[in-house]
């Protein structure tokens, strides 16, 4: 019982896709200009999550690994679509809002990630709750954005009070205010977690761009680790010819 | 049909609308492979590329196919299929046809498939009503702004890596602030051509 409740509770803060593994970053930043649409998005995101898990754990003996990848991106697609229309049927409000980035959602390296990590490898209960906690952690990390930036952007909270709660700062809700408050989110939250765990010799998160990395989460892994360091290039001997050529 | 002027479409990619800094759409790889100037021009060349192809396929598709049949809602899982299925046929072609440029695009293909940007471009180029040469326009000025963005942001970084940063800010919340100075310039392109 106690693997069910971490399954569930991992995703909330230790290993939170958001702000612990920086997965899933161009939707945070996008949508949480205003507290309401960060829980949207949330919401339409954990949908696609526990459902594709579900699927995905129940198909994962059928599934050849081969083409694993291709069949995860279209059962994602594929929710992804239900919730597209849902929200337009029922929320047209959420998806003026939300616009691009609700189709979107079908890129979402958390999604992708946890299909890949956790639901090709798991039974259907633990998939589901998998998903259902890190769909309540990624919510959670887009509530907490989007009230920061509306109430120091346009000075209210889910919209209250009517008339704004302090002077508001335009800036908060323009790009380069998600940008700003997404770095200072990440270093509260790192410096939050060392403090509840109280560990020094737990993987340094602050020092690697993305911690996704190690989780195997990110579509980017590859590429990151060529961008950090030497390593990749002396497997790509051609490329190294290449560049010492170029010098 | 929307009438806007193909130097309109090219600048509101590059500079007003520019992809990574105003739409966040691509900040994967924006923040992952922007440490060396290298290989953040190599990736944006392979997104520019992959960006252009896309379009290229998807739009006669949406446009002859799904649009006439009221199959539009199979728009997201056409799409996302599309671009996976080109990004492997271009990997091969590159392959077989111009090691060159295999050699040097080719590892960032594959990871381009779930790189939003990519996909983003392509929906957009149909909410907005472009035509096709719009679209194409649209999907290159997308592109250019993805590099310069990348390249901008490469030599940012290149500075940040020598500063004295206090000791919890370093890393993803540093770059993450630079980031936010970087796009706080581009305001500066609002309004441009009335964009």
């Amino acid at each position: 019982m106690a693997n069910y409740t971490q399954t569930f509770t991992k995703g909330l803060i230790r290993e939170n896709p958001v702000l612990r593994l920086v997965l899933g970053t161009c939707p945070t930043l996008a949508v949480t200009t205003a507290a309401m649409n960060g829980l949207g998005m949330g919401a339409a995101a954990t949908f696609v999550l526990v459902c594709s898990n579900i699927v995905i754990s129940l198909l994962r003996h059928i599934i050849p690994g081969k083409v694993r990848l291709p069949s995860y991106i279209v059962i994602i697609a594929g929710f992804t679509t239900i919730v597209q229309m849902l929200v337009k049927a029922y929320l047209p409000s959420i998806d003026q809002a939300l616009g691009i980035y609700l189709p979107l959602i079908v890129v979402n390296c958390i999604i992708l990630g946890r299909a890949e990590a956790f639901a090709s490898k798991n039974n259907v209960a633990l998939s589901a709750l998998d998903g259902l906690g890190m769909g309540a952690g990624f919510t959670a990390a887009l509530i907490i954005m989007g009230s920061l930036r509306e109430l120091l952007g346009s000075g209210t909270i889910f919209g209250w009070p009517e008339g704004g709660l302090i002077p508001s700062i335009t800036i908060f809700v323009l790009p380069a205010g998600g940008f700003f408050v997404f770095g200072i989110l990440i270093w509260l939250t790192n410096r939050l977690s060392k403090k509840l765990e109280g560990d020094t010799a737990r993987r340094e998160l602050t020092g690697r761009v993305c911690a996704a990395c190690d989780t195997g989460g990110c579509p980017n892994a590859a590429i990151c680790s060529l961008a950090a360091g030497e390593a990749a290039d002396a497997e790509k001997p051609d490329v190294k010819r290449r560049e010492s050529a170029h010098e | 049909m929307n009438s806007a002027s193909l130097f309109a479409i090219l600048i509101g990619g590059l500079l007003v609308n520019n992809f990574v800094l105003s739409q966040f759409l691509g900040i994967c790889p924006f923040l992952g492979v922007s440490k060396k100037l290298n290989s953040a021009v190599g990736m944006s060349l392979a997104v520019i590329f992959v960006m252009v192809m896309a379009t290229a396929a998807t739009w006669p598709l949406y446009t002859f196919l799904l649009e006439p049949n009221s199959l539009g809602y199979l728009q997201t899982i056409v799409f996302i299929l599309i671009i996976a299925a080109l990004v492997q046929l271009v990997e091969i072609a590159l392959k077989r046809f111009v090691p060159p440029l295999y050699n040097s695009l080719g590892i960032y293909l594959p990871l381009i498939t779930t790189n939003c940007a990519v996909l983003g471009v392509t929906i957009l180029n149909i909410d907005k009503g472009y035509d096709f040469v719009q679209s194409l326009v649209n999907a290159l000025g997308a592109g250019l702004g993805f590099l310069l963005a990348m390249v901008m942001f490469a030599g940012v970084r290149e500075r940040l890596e020598s500063a004295d940063i206090p000791k919890g800010l370093q890393g993803l919340p540093s770059t993450l602030v630079a980031a936010a100075l970087v796009s706080l310039s581009f305001i500066g392109f609002q309004g441009l051509f009335g964009l």
